[in-house]
């Protein structure tokens, strides 16, 4: 490695020194997680594709797909990626950390703000009588979207600890890697809803 | 029945509180035997008082010899990969005991189950399942990662994983499961549908009690914790190779390790969600295999097998390393042909993904597909053809030493090719048909996992204890025991063939054809000789332990070896190597005392940085214990509060700024000075003497080939 030092992660600019090799190993660490989550949910989709007939005479994709509270949902988590790549940015070209938490803050709000359509439309489907003890199909569907709910709850979580973790010490390289990793988790579960959006309520009602 | 209270399942029938949940005083199987004497309660009960009192032992002998504190500081708080690895392994053994104590009680149900032994069928049931589930998931498991824990680092030349504090949660949960399988013994029951626990058999119609639940929790626990280990083992391969340790320098057990791990991340997924939806099932009443309104067990055999099948090659990769070590250092050869046995080593991790549907051809699937997969499965056997030429070419005309591990070599090259052959009989859907779940199953995995897993590791154990604990392990009695597992397998599994063929069901708990008697009865000699054999391990052990002066190698290198570890003081410093090693090729260790060049004094020092330890994987392991047993008893405080506080502990965590602990250079200089002065005050010993007190520990090299 010494022979021909590389700047490791060009996205945090640490530099070329022991930081960034550590920081090398932990966001490649964190790709691999992030490969067993993938797998993780793409069984889950499996599971959910061979289920979509099972509805056992209860409600079907029509009843439970909302379209216009999903676009907005849509929306939000796509925004909320939106300010976290901004966040993202402003750590890199050292904007200071009032810049990246103010991104930060606002990707945490629309993500809630995500949670909070998610659970609204939730509770409807109770209302209607699509809860999960329903039906194999309903219980695919929210399992899977329950799963993401989950995924993003606790990335909120991790938002909060590291907002914590900025103020008290400032962006040090290790926080920087962990912006990056917690960026990197933000973006994928926007890609994983992508696949909600279209196969699980596009494809429902299409 | 409360009225009242609110259960999972309404109507299911338990009496449930807040604060208990659903368990009562007549859980406790201690007292079984004195509410209803039979032999069916005595073996439970017994079974349960052994697991406490020997629980109490331990805590006494502690207690007594004032030994917490050590255990403590010394072992689990560390975060050294090599502490870890072994703790690992003591897990497998201890494990290893219970699973070999059950074997032995089915088998003697089995010689007298003509029209029914002395065993209730439920009692039966449970024992199979348990031994099933502690055999792979707490026995086979814990070896192969405890190995790859303690030679992964050593061998690539790194200090550490990637992540010790992670390599610590990952030992927590494997220990968790352990735990929650070790309390079904004396609190409530165990799942009765075998190690596979398929629904709709273990959902909640059926089997609504805590049994299967019991299941879920030990294998989503410890496997998410296998998952983190595969992480970590494969990050650390790519990331943290000595320089100049190209992939293809690489010593054949990491490779088979970096197979493992890859499989590790990619098939412990579909376990943990195929545990996480039976749980859904069970305790929120989710139809995901249920038998009504919509449900589909399918999907579950899917996901298991998923899992399962890459699982079996999880399993064999490193003792197949394992092996490839052996026949190179214990015929003193290079190891024939490394690139088709890497690339063997590969094709078998892509492939075993291509094969699960072979465990459930009768299951409705169309001709077509079972197949392609009876077709996929039978290529799996060239890469390992591939591998024993391999093997074979390497002893062929080498400094073979017959001694412990060359025993088990030799076990493992006749039976377990027997075994690959009937695995390749098994791949063909129409033999498959007529023996599919007879006894003719039971003895091919038995045949690979006995032969080709274990003796792998026992093989194992007797090459790096001396690298571990500094003293090597007594021949004889290793040599008696080893041909005790032989033996003893032989007589156990071989006849098992042909009662299989001739129809005798597995997981069956009586037979009614007198012409399997005389198996049985052979079968039970072998269980007994197993058993035997067992013990022999931990005489082994003991006279070790007892010889430990005669046997001492603390100079690293007993047999001649040629990868890194052997490099390196027996037992290795905390920090493994003094300097990291610059590799220039293959075998690195070999190719420098080829060139008369080992054990040269580095001509600088520097200060070594280490994690320090850690008490994360003890907080871990606690409080996923309260949340298995929360949820498996339905005691939901106790479950929240386990989650909660490990939320919290998340969250909170990464604020403590976690400092290395420094290790001066000075403090490296004097230790590797004084290991290198003890060295060249000794005259090299040769493989002729390698088995007697004069090895210390320096070989002196007679390998011709080294390069
Ligand atoms: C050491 C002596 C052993 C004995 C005496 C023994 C005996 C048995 C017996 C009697 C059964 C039940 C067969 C049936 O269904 O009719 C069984 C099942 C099984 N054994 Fe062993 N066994 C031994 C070692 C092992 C080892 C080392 C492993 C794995 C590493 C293992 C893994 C299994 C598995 C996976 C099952 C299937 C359980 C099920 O049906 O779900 N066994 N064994
Ligand atoms: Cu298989």
């Amino acid at each position: 490695m010494s022979a021909k030092a590389q700047n490791a992660h060009p996205g945090m600019n640490l530099g070329y020194g022991e930081g960034a090799r550590k920081a090398e190993v932990d966001v490649f660490g964190f790709w691999v997680f992030l490969m067993t989550d993938l797998v993780t949910f793409g069984l889950v989709f499996a599971i959910f594709g061979t289920m979509v007939g099972a509805t056992a005479g209860g409600p079907g994709p029509e009843e439970v797909t909302d379209l216009r509270s999903i676009a907005i949902q849509t929306a939000l988590l796509l925004g909320s990626s939106f300010a976290f790549s901004w966040a993202s940015l402003s750590m890199k070209y050292d904007r200071g950390r009032g810049r990246t938490l103010i991104f930060l803050s606002f990707a945490a709000t629309s993500a809630l703000g995500f949670l909070v359509m998610e659970f609204i439309d939730l509770r409807h489907l109770v209302e209607i009588g699509a809860t999960p003890q329903r039906s194999g199909y309903l219980s695919a569907l929210w399992a899977l979207v329950g799963l993401h709910g989950l995924h993003v709850a606790v990335g909120l979580l991790g938002v909060g600890s590291l907002t914590g973790q900025i103020l008290l010490y400032g962006l040090t390289d290790k926080i920087k890697s962990r912006v990056t990793r917690l960026g990197l988790y933000w973006h994928f579960l926007d890609i994983v809803w992508v696949g909600i959006f279209s196969m699980v309520y596009l494809a429902g009602v299409a | 029945m409360n009225e009242d209270a609110w259960t999972p399942i309404p109507g299911s029938g338990f009496d449930w509180n807040p604060l208990t949940g659903r368990l009562h005083w007549g859980d406790l199987k201690l007292l079984e035997v004195f509410e209803d004497p039979s032999i069916n309660s005595f073996v439970a009960s017994a079974a349960s008082w052994i697991a406490v009192l020997a629980a109490l032992a331990i805590v006494i002998l502690l207690t007594v010899k004032r030994r917490w504190g050590w255990l403590w500081s010394e072992w689990l708080v560390s975060v050294d990969h090599k502490k870890i690895g072994i703790m690992y392994i003591l897990t497998g053994f201890v494990m290893m005991a219970r699973g070999v104590a059950e074997g032995v009680v089915m088998r003697t149900h089995q010689a007298t189950a003509y029209q029914g032994g002395f065993l209730s069928n439920e009692h039966w049931a449970e024992l199979f399942s348990t031994h099933g589930t502690v055999m792979i998931f707490f026995v086979a498991m814990p070896f192969i990662t405890g190995f790859m824990n303690y030679l992964i680092p050593l061998q690539i030349g790194a200090r550490d994983m990637a992540f010790p504090v992670l390599n610590q949660i990952s030992l927590g949960l494997t220990a968790t499961g352990g735990a929650l399988v070790m309390i079904s013994l004396v609190v409530g029951a165990f799942e009765t549908g075998g190690w596979t626990a398929y629904p709709p058999f273990t959902g909640a119609d059926f089997d609504p009690g805590p049994g299967p639940d019991y299941w879920v929790w030990a294998i989503v626990l410890s496997g998410i914790g296998s998952m983190l280990s595969g992480l970590n083992f494969a990050v650390t391969i790519y990331k943290l190779r000595a320089p100049g340790m190209t992939f293809m320098r690489m010593p054949v057990f990491c490779w088979t390790a970096l197979c493992t791990s890859i499989l590790l991340v990619f098939a412990l997924p579909p376990l943990t969600v195929a545990g996480l939806m039976q749980a859904l099932d069970r305790l929120a009443g989710f139809h995901f295999f249920t038998n009504d309104l919509g449900g589909n067990m399918m999907n579950y055999a899917n996901l298991f097998w998923m899992f399962g099948h890459p699982e079996v090659y999880i399993l064999i990769l490193p003792a197949y390393g394992i092996y490839s070590e052996l026949t190179a250092t214990f015929a003193a050869k290079k190891l024939y042909g490394y690139t088709s046995l890497v690339l063997a080593t590969m094709s078998i991790a892509v492939v075993s993904f291509c094969v699960w549907l072979h465990h459930f051809y009768t299951m409705g699937q169309s001709p077509t597909i079972n197949a392609a997969f009876g077709i996929a499965t039978g290529i799996i056997a060239i890469p390992t053809g591939v591998k024993v030429y391999v093997w074979m070419a390497t002893l062929w005309r080498g400094r073979i030493r017959f001694t412990v591990p060359m025993i088990y070599m030799a076990g493992f090259f006749m039976l377990f090719v027997i075994g690959g052959f009937s695995g390749i009989i098994l791949a063909n859907p129409a033999i498959n048909w007529q023996v599919h779940n007879t006894q003719f199953i039971v003895a091919h995995f038995h045949n690979v996992l006995l032969p080709g897993l274990i003796f792998g590791i026992f093989a194992g154990v007797h090459i790096w204890f001396p690298k571990a604990f500094g003293f090597r392990l007594h021949e004889r009695a290793g040599a008696i025991t080893a041909f005790l597992w032989i033996a003893g397998f032989s007589l156990t599994f071989l006849p098992l063939y042909v009662v299989g063929l001739l129809g005798y069901p597995r997981r069956s708990a009586a037979f009614e054809d007198p012409a399997f008697i005389p198996y049985m009865i052979v079968t039970l000699c072998g269980a007994f000789v197993l058993l035997s054999a067992f013990i022999g391990l931990i005489v082994t052990l003991w006279l070790s332990v007892r010889h430990r002066d005669e046997l001492a190698v603390p100079l690293g290198d007993p047999w001649d070896g040629r990868t890194l570890e052997w490099a390196t003081p027996s037992p290795p410093p905390h920090y493994n190597f003094a300097v990291i090693p610059e590799i220039t090729g293959r075998d690195a260790f070999a190719t420098e005392k080829a060139e008369g060049r080992p054990y040269v004094t580095p001509t600088e020092y520097r200060d070594i940085h280490m994690p320090r330890d850690s008490v994360a994987g003890v907080f871990v392991f606690l409080c996923t214990t309260a949340i298995g047993f929360g949820l498996t008893w339905w005691i939901w405080w106790l479950a929240i509060l386990g989650a909660l506080v490990l939320l919290g502990w998340m969250f909170i965590y990464p604020f403590f700024d976690r400092t290395d602990e420094v290790i001066p250079a000075e403090t490296v200089r004097l230790a590797n000075e004084a290991w290198i002065a003890a060295i060249s005050l000794r005259e090299g010993v040769d493989r002729d003497d390698e088995t007697t007190p004069r090895n210390r520990g320096f070989a002196a090299t007679d390998m011709e080939q080294a390069t």
